[in-house]
């Protein structure tokens, strides 16, 4: 195939999943969170079960007036939603789907960091929101945001690096490719971390305390309106894609299955992806928010030193078997 | 990155002219001119939070730039260590004491001149020393990739872990500092009565954790 046709059908595609797999994983979270509270959920929109509820959405969000507070520092307002959305495009180019050449944006040699510093930029977004805004409720958001990644991250990544160890590769297609089955009672420990590390990182229930919207009204986005708000928004849903994306290729096998090995592998990743993302939803219908200092609690004396004991372990099985 | 740079350049051809000027060349030298007006309004501008955020653009171009030197793996790192976490501690520390919006009159040093001369003579030194040692090295681009994760981590554990070891032992003595800083400071305040005021002490903390 040409080379220009290549790239640019690959962007095409990744584009294309960029803005309709969060738009499903968010109707799935409006009729999962309904059934589970003995709701229907949105019913009307589109005909059939409300399957339209989130175009409807957005259209309603294009047609709201941008508004700038008078106070707010108008260029990092106004920048700030792009710079929370753009890098969960780029890490959705480094995920493979599947085992062949065509079933990846981009090949990344050292893909496990790419991925995690890409989206640990996005968090820069809810920062400037929340400073540029010039709204107390606002800078406790970014606060609590910033609070949190620092406490995140580095389990996060210690989670990752033991997959890395075990795989002896940090490329994304490398790791699956070196997944075997028994991988999975080996890593769990780091696929725990690394799990909660990220809804963490996205700032999802129980840990969505930067945009608890019952005590500072929705933290950084307090004083977005329209199409800006609904970007970020659209971080957060593509946010759960990337991280359950993520989570299936480093620690679940990403296409490998029971069965189907060759030419339905991509199913077994969207499988696996979606399982995850429900699970994502379930937790925010089950759990109460933590509180800051919780967090910060849970972080640094449970996960942290979970993942070096992951590390540990992954460290002598690895000196065992080879 | 100078180790894996130095090692992987190793196939120097002798046909090369000083800076001719390919594509990746002019690309350089582009994102360099940028990331350096960058790095001037950073130090210049009046606005706290602005000066942080062009540091943002500063690193980031510096990232760029190790990409195009074929080291992917610093590139990344640089990303995730610099912008993803020095950044966000530097913005929560200027969000804790609630930087303004706007120019912020006392943003400024005395020292202007003091500093602008250890800047020069700092950045002439390096750019003498980098010049002097990689002046006539190149980096073939169409063989194996010459910074990839694989070269870097051979080449910082087999010819560089004296040094590399000595950088984790300051780490850990600054992770050290910081506890038994913070942990005195929490004496202290219980000694006199004060409420807790352990902030900044958990907050450097976890930079020496990075």
């Amino acid at each position: 195939m040409n080379g220009a046709l290549d790239v640019g059908l690959r962007l095409l595609v990744v584009f294309v999943v960029f803005l309709t797999f969060p738009l499903i994983v968010g109707q799935t979270e409006h009729k999962v969170m309904a059934h589970m509270q003995g709701r229907l959920g949105p019913m009307y929109a589109g005909g059939f079960h409300g399957w339209a509820q989130l175009v409807a959405d957005g259209v309603k969000f294009a047609q709201k007036e941008d508004v700038v507070p008078a106070g707010a520092d108008r260029r990092i307002f106004q920048l700030a939603p792009a710079v929370a959305l753009l890098p969960y495009l780029l890490v959705l180019l480094a995920i493979p789907i599947g085992p062949s050449e065509g079933a990846v944006g981009q090949v990344v040699d050292a893909g496990i960091f790419f991925v995690l510093a890409v989206m640990g930029v996005g968090v820069l977004g809810s920062l400037m929101a929340g400073w540029a805004s010039a709204n107390k409720f606002s800078l406790l958001g970014g606060l609590r945001t910033a609070a949190q990644l620092l406490a995140y991250e580095l389990p996060m990544l210690l989670a990752a690096a033991s997959v890395a160890m075990a795989a002896g590769t940090v490329s994304l297609p490398g790791i699956v490719d070196a997944f075997r089955w028994w991988w999975l009672p080996w890593q769990i420990i780091g696929a725990l971390v690394f799990f909660i590390a990220g809804l963490a990182e996205l700032q999802r229930p129980p840990f969505d305390m930067p945009v608890a919207d019952s005590e500072i009204i929705f933290g950084a986005y307090t004083e977005y309106t329209g199409l800006r708000f609904a970007l970020f928004l659209l971080a957060e849903y593509a946010g759960i894609v990337v991280l359950c994306g993520l989570t299936t290729v480093l620690f679940l096998g990403g296409w490998h299955g029971p069965w189907g090995a060759d030419g339905l592998g991509w199913l077994w990743t969207l499988l696996k992806t979606a399982i995850l993302a429900f699970v994502v939803i379930w937790l925010r219908v089950t759990y109460p928010r933590l509180r800051e200092d919780q967090l910060q609690k849970l972080s640094w004396t449970l996960l942290v030193p979970l993942s070096l004991a992951q590390i540990a372990l992954t460290g002598i099985v690895k000196v065992v078997i080879s | 990155m100078s180790p894996a740079f130095a090692t992987a350049a190793a196939a120097a051809a002798p046909t090369h002219g000083f800076l001719s000027p390919t594509g990746v060349e002019v690309a350089f030298l582009l994102v360099g001119l940028a990331t350096f007006g960058a790095a001037l309004v950073t130090v210049t501008t009046r606005q706290l939070v602005h000066a942080a955020l062009w540091l943002v653009a500063t690193l980031g171009g510096l990232a760029v730039e190790y990409l195009l030197l074929t080291a992917e793996f610093i590139a990344w790192m640089q990303v995730l260590i610099y912008v993803g976490s020095v950044v966000v501690l530097l913005l929560f520390g200027l969000m804790l004491t609630k930087a303004p919006i706007g120019r912020s009159p006392d943003a400024d040093s005395g020292n202007r001149l003091a500093a602008l001369t250890v800047a020069v003579a700092a950045a002439a030194a390096l750019v003498w020393v980098v010049v002097d040692a990689f002046r006539t090295t190149w980096i073939d681009l169409d063989g194996a990739a010459s910074g990839s994760t694989k070269v870097t981590g051979a080449s910082l554990f087999q010819n560089w872990v004296l040094p590399f070891e000595a950088l984790s032992v300051l780490l850990l003595a600054a992770l050290v500092g910081a506890i038994v800083l913070s942990r005195k400071a929490k004496a202290d305040a219980a000694n006199t009565g004060a409420s807790a005021q352990a902030a900044p002490g958990s907050r450097s903390e976890k930079e020496g954790v990075r």
